[in-house]
């Protein structure tokens, strides 16, 4: 459903993300982790045709991130790091653009509308202005605009970031509820949200992977925590060494 | 086409909830008709010195269209190289600062298409402005008898001239997070392209004719005056073509940088 192969991205001198290769089944939710200026927002940038890489694939849905990206684009949900909402606009007529934008057929639009706040829980606010939103609300709007048009990826960039505990654990079993239907990456910091609801996890440090493994192979004995200190923690090369015989 | 009209009106909508569209629109209109009540009384003034002059000849030389109509559209012109970069300045620019860009990025909408959305609805807001300050020529119109098609071919060069600031406005905001930078390097362009013309009369031939054809104030005194020329319009669609083309360069910049 998701495919990396040796994705590069260089910002001058700077290389933000160095040979990256990772990959997601379909219905899988993908834990995508690393410290602060790892690389994970540019690869995630990369995959929704946001940014180009300087080199290597990415393939979603059988489509290639760069030669098909209106097509790609078509099929992904995106919640980047901050929700990108209009203050002025009204939730309902928010969910109303996004839905035209992404070329969702008229009629369809307000079942789609109707659908997502139900989802997300966005009733109550659903006539506010977006600029008056509380933040864990702003995060509600952010997911159901990346769910307006059912696409069958999701990329969600750190989405619990600055909620309270409340609403961490509303949006995380909003997640996991998406799950068997949609392939969802998420970037995170918070390893006990990955534990809970994701299916595989890629640590990513420095712009290189690190560690590529199904959750299940992964928790046998060893806490995550413990797991993601020891892959951030090696010398980057041998990691990388580490991380490709564990796959292999 | 179905998504340039929904960017656009998205857009036009955003200036008519937010102070900007109400601010802008007084503050032209005020303007406006603080230089129509003085050239009008200026206007009045001359006819009663004349009158009393007993001097025919130069009494039909004073007409309402090159004594009022023609320095107001001159006036409201300048106001406007000061106020479609205030308009403008958000479009492409807000979008970077508040994270939007990446939802209009990452939508599968063609690059062309958020541009033009962009200015179709600044455009349009504009056009409002304008339509607007039509108003001072009407009352003339009651009271008087200007000339209707010097009146008709003096507003479409104000509307020309205001939709080729929009393009170099829209251009501005698209290379830009920071609104302010977005409006002063509009404004400094459009007053740039205004009085570009200064020093035609001391440069020699070839040179004067260049300033003088890229000059927006020789092509707009044109049309003030009455004189829809093909060579006019073609140099404001130039305009327009240009800046929008240059726009779409600099968004699409971020795909190959």
């Amino acid at each position: 459903m998701l495919e990396v192969r040796n994705l590069t991205k260089r910002y001058g001198d700077i290389v933000a993300v160095r040979d990256v290769s990772f990959s997601a089944a379909q219905g899988q939710i993908l834990g995508f982790l690393g410290p602060n200026g790892a690389g994970k927002t540019t690869t995630m940038r990369i995959l929704t045709g946001f940014l180009p890489a300087t080199s290597g694939t990415a393939k979603v849905a059988g489509f290639d991130v760069f030669t098909e990206s209106a097509e790609v684009r078509r099929r992904i949900g995106y919640l980047p790091e901050s929700p990108p909402l209009y203050g002025e606009m009204t939730t309902e007529s928010y969910l109303r653009f996004v839905a035209r934008i992404k070329g969702m057929p008229k009629a369809a639009i307000e079942d789609a509308i109707e659908r997502v706040v139900k989802l997300c829980g966005l009733e109550a606010v659903h006539d506010r202005l977006l600029g008056h939103l509380s933040k864990g609300f702003r995060q509600r709007v952010g997911l159901a605009q990346a769910l307006i048009h059912d696409p069958p990826v999701l990329v969600l960039d750190e989405p619990t970031i600055g909620l309270d505990p409340r609403q961490i654990i509303e949006i995380r079993s909003l997640i996991g509820r998406l799950a068997g239907q949609r392939t969802v990456i998420l970037s995170t910091h918070i390893l006990p949200e990955v534990s809970q609801i994701c299916e595989k996890v890629v640590i990513i440090n420095e712009g290189r992977v690190v560690l590529e493994q199904d959750m299940a192979a992964l928790t046998r004995g060893q806490s995550l925590e413990d797991i993601f200190l020891h892959a951030i923690a090696k010398e980057s090369p041998e990691a990388a060494g580490v991380s490709s015989e564990q796959q292999g | 086409m179905r998504n340039v009209l929904t960017i656009a009106g998205r857009e036009l909508r955003s200036y008519f909830v937010s102070p900007i569209a109400y601010v802008v629109l007084t503050g032209f209109l005020l303007l406006g008709g603080w230089f129509f009540f003085n050239l009008l009384a200026r206007f009045n003034l001359l006819l009663t010195i004349y009158s009393a002059q007993q001097n025919p000849q130069i009494l039909q030389r004073l007409n309402l269209n090159e004594f009022v109509i023609a320095p107001l559209l001159h006036n409201l012109s300048v106001v406007l190289v000061i106020l479609v970069p205030v308009i403008t300045m958000r479009t492409l620019a807000e979008e970077k600062k508040a994270g939007t860009y990446e939802l209009l990025l990452t939508s599968p909408l063609r690059i062309s298409e958020i541009v033009l959305g962009k200015f179709l609805g600044s455009f349009v807001f504009v056009a409002i402005m304008v339509a607007l300050s039509g108003v001072y020529p009407l009352i003339l119109f009651a009271y008087g008898n200007p000339e209707t098609g010097v009146v008709l071919a003096g507003y479409l060069g104000l509307l020309l001239l205001a939709t080729s600031f929009v393009a170099v406005g829209i251009l501005t905001s698209s290379f830009t997070e920071n609104q302010i930078i977005a409006a002063v390097s509009c404004l400094v362009s459009l007053l740039l392209l205004y009085i570009i013309a200064w020093p035609a009369d001391n440069a020699g031939e070839t040179i004067g004719a260049l300033l003088r054809y890229v000059s927006l104030t020789e092509h707009f005194a044109q049309m003030v005056k009455g004189v829809i020329d093909s060579k006019d319009l073609v140099y404001f669609t130039t305009v327009i073509v240009l800046a929008l083309f240059l726009a779409h360069r600099s968004v699409e910049s971020i795909r190959w940088r």
